[in-house]
């Protein structure tokens, strides 16, 4: 046996502050960023989507339902937007998923760091997806023509809901992440529920023209009620019962899925 | 609570994966300050006790300690002290030599700038700085290893983990391994390692534990295990096969070890001092048994687990082994 061993530290605790919890899910934001700029092909979907689909529904609907493009701009604009950072956000659990399958997440596990600093950064640095996501879509918009009467603020407002949006709902692909055994599956599994969620809604077409079941539908869907706070916004500035009910289910959605996702997480081998 | 007598003191420790029970109620003590080699065949569960005792692990039955505080009741205080360098290189692909190690870092708590100094100096001690801005895809197999192994030693933590950390490394890097492992020992760590190589142990391990389908089936010093089987072995092929039975009550007489007959002419000597091979031959041909061929062998870990668990991967040996 060796004379020297060292000392052990008396003062060690079990638990990790609210702020080293912070402080540790930002270092891990930062490592997502890193990975970007290392591989930007990851953006190339956010880059392409909102430009085409902006395109593409504008001038394939606008005339049919609104009868011209200028005014089916303030109806698409926001659909496509919520649209476009929900389907981006399914991104967040694939990559989660081949993260996972390498070995650094073991490390990370090893580590005497909180043991949700790994997600809550992962989806952090995707923020940054939805910002790219919603800045290309409203440039479009003003391409366009379109023309929010709601003023600067409206338009703000209405960007940082939908980012704060998506960034609550990737929560449930985080957890689809965690479960599945394949990023593939991710993917086919987010698809199959997203579809619906973000056609059947007042996206694209006024509510009224649907059938009277898919009309329910569309009008309890989540996904409505964020596109109508998003119209508000962007038309009128205003704040109303539509954006608390965006936010409400926003949060909802965390406090359900991230203590899923964490718990599968530690579950993890 | 840090006055633990041991780095691990592991109690019973059990695990199931399906119909696989990967440890069998294993218990290991490992002092401090030393190197500690536990030594097993693939699936022996060496893996499955290591992810445990770092805490990415439940066992199923069983209680661990790491300087006193309970894997399971007290995790991220062990975490705090402890380094895993696992099978697998744990870091990020699409990233650099040294942005992985300020990540690390700045985890652990360390300020950016601290950060960069501690990997900086990591890198130069592993012979990595000329490649620390590459990304890690051109890396070699050795590289990873070491850079994965600096991942582990930011924190300075004072127990560490390596899984197997030079299977697959060629001889060369393998020594700059066994290199950076004493070095650490020296700076006041503990280290537990587990090997597939006998002769890995054999170089770096003060004590040693030999694991087979998840339990401990020897422990002891290098040489302790080895005077239990000797150093070498010593293969002895008889003229007429009459006079193997003969041949073994002589080899058992001098060498005063376990001595085995292979087949009808050959039988298997335990030799702690080479001088017994000739005492052994003199015997031998006093006892007018002739001998037609004998042969001296390096101990390999088929015969410490031969001469340990009674079984050899060898069915011929196998065979035999059931007749005594």
């Amino acid at each position: 046996m060796t004379t020297k061993t060292m000392a052990i530290p008396t003062n060690l605790k079990n638990h990790t502050s609210v702020k080293e919890t912070l402080r540790q899910t930002l270092i891990m934001a930062k490592r997502g960023l890193i990975k970007i700029r290392r591989n930007p092909e990851q953006l190339a979907d956010v880059l392409i989507q909102p430009i085409i689909f902006t395109l593409l529904f504008t001038f394939l609907f606008g005339g049919a339902i609104a009868g011209d493009i200028a005014s089916y701009l303030p109806i698409i604009i926001p659909g496509i937007l919520v649209q476009s950072v929900i389907t981006g956000s399914i991104a967040t659990g694939v990559q989660l998923r081949d993260d996972m399958d390498k070995g650094v997440f073991n490390r990370f596990r090893s580590l005497p760091i909180a043991r949700i600093a790994p997600l809550a950064g992962a989806l952090l640095a995707d923020v940054l997806r939805y910002a790219i996501i919603v800045t290309l879509t409203m440039l479009m918009g003003f391409i366009l023509g379109m023309n929010p009467t709601g003023g600067l603020f409206g338009v703000l407002a209405a960007s940082l809901l939908v980012i704060v949006v998506g960034w609550c709902i990737s929560w449930i692909f985080a957890f689809m992440g965690t479960i599945m055994r394949t990023s593939s599956s991710v993917t086919g599994v987010s698809m199959i529920v997203l579809m619906p969620l973000t056609f059947l809604s007042n996206a694209f077409v006024p509510v009224d023209t649907l059938p009277s079941i898919l009309k329910a539908f569309a009008e309890i869907n989540p996904v409505s009620h964020i596109i109508s706070a998003v119209r508000e916004l962007l038309a009128a500035g205003t704040i109303g019962t539509d954006f608390w009910w965006a936010i409400v289910g926003s949060l909802t959605i965390v406090a359900i899925f991230a203590p899923l996702a964490l718990h599968a997480y530690k579950k993890k081998a | 609570m840090s006055k633990a007598q041991y780095a691990i003191e592991a109690e019973g420790l059990t695990k199931v994966f399906g119909d696989n029970k990967a440890l069998d109620n294993l218990s290991i003590k490992v002092p401090k300050g030393s190197i500690y080699g536990v030594l097993g065949p693939n699936g022996a569960g060496k893996s499955t006790m290591i992810n445990i005792l770092a805490t990415l692990l439940k066992p199923d039955a069983g209680q661990a300690t790491i300087f006193g505080y309970d894997v399971l009741e007290q995790p991220q205080i062990v975490r705090q002290l402890i380094g895993v360098t696992g099978q697998f290189a744990s870091v990020d692909e699409t990233m650099s030599a040294v942005e992985n190690l300020v990540i690390f870092g700045q985890l652990l708590g360390l300020t950016t700038k601290e950060a960069h100094k501690k990997a900086t100096k990591l890198l130069e001690d592993f012979g990595l700085t000329e490649a620390a801005k590459r990304p890690l895809k051109k890396f070699s197999g050795g590289m990873r290893r070491r850079l994965d192994l600096a991942a582990s030693l930011l924190a300075s933590p004072p127990l560490i983990f390596l899984d197997e950390p030079t299977t697959g490394l060629d001889p060369r890097t393998r020594t700059q391994m066994w290199h950076t492992i004493r070095k650490l020992v020296a700076d006041g760590s503990t280290v537990l390692l587990t090997t597939q190589y006998l002769d890995e142990a054999d170089q770096l391990a003060d004590r040693i534990a030999i694991i087979d389908r998840g339990t401990v089936v020897a422990e002891d010093t290098p040489d302790g295990l080895k005077n239990s089987i000797g150093n070498e072995t010593l293969i002895l092929t008889v003229k007429d096969a009459d006079q193997t039975e003969a041949a073994e009550k002589i080899a058992e007489r001098i060498t005063k070890t376990d001595v085995k007959i292979i087949n009808t002419r050959q039988i298997i000597v335990p030799i702690a001092d080479s001088g017994l091979a000739i005492d052994l031959l003199i015997a031998l041909r006093k006892a007018k048994i002739g001998v037609k061929e004998f042969k001296i062998e390096r101990p390999t870990l088929d015969e410490v687990f031969l001469s340990i668990t009674g079984k050899k991967p060898k069915t011929e040996a196998k065979e035999n082994e059931n007749d005594n």
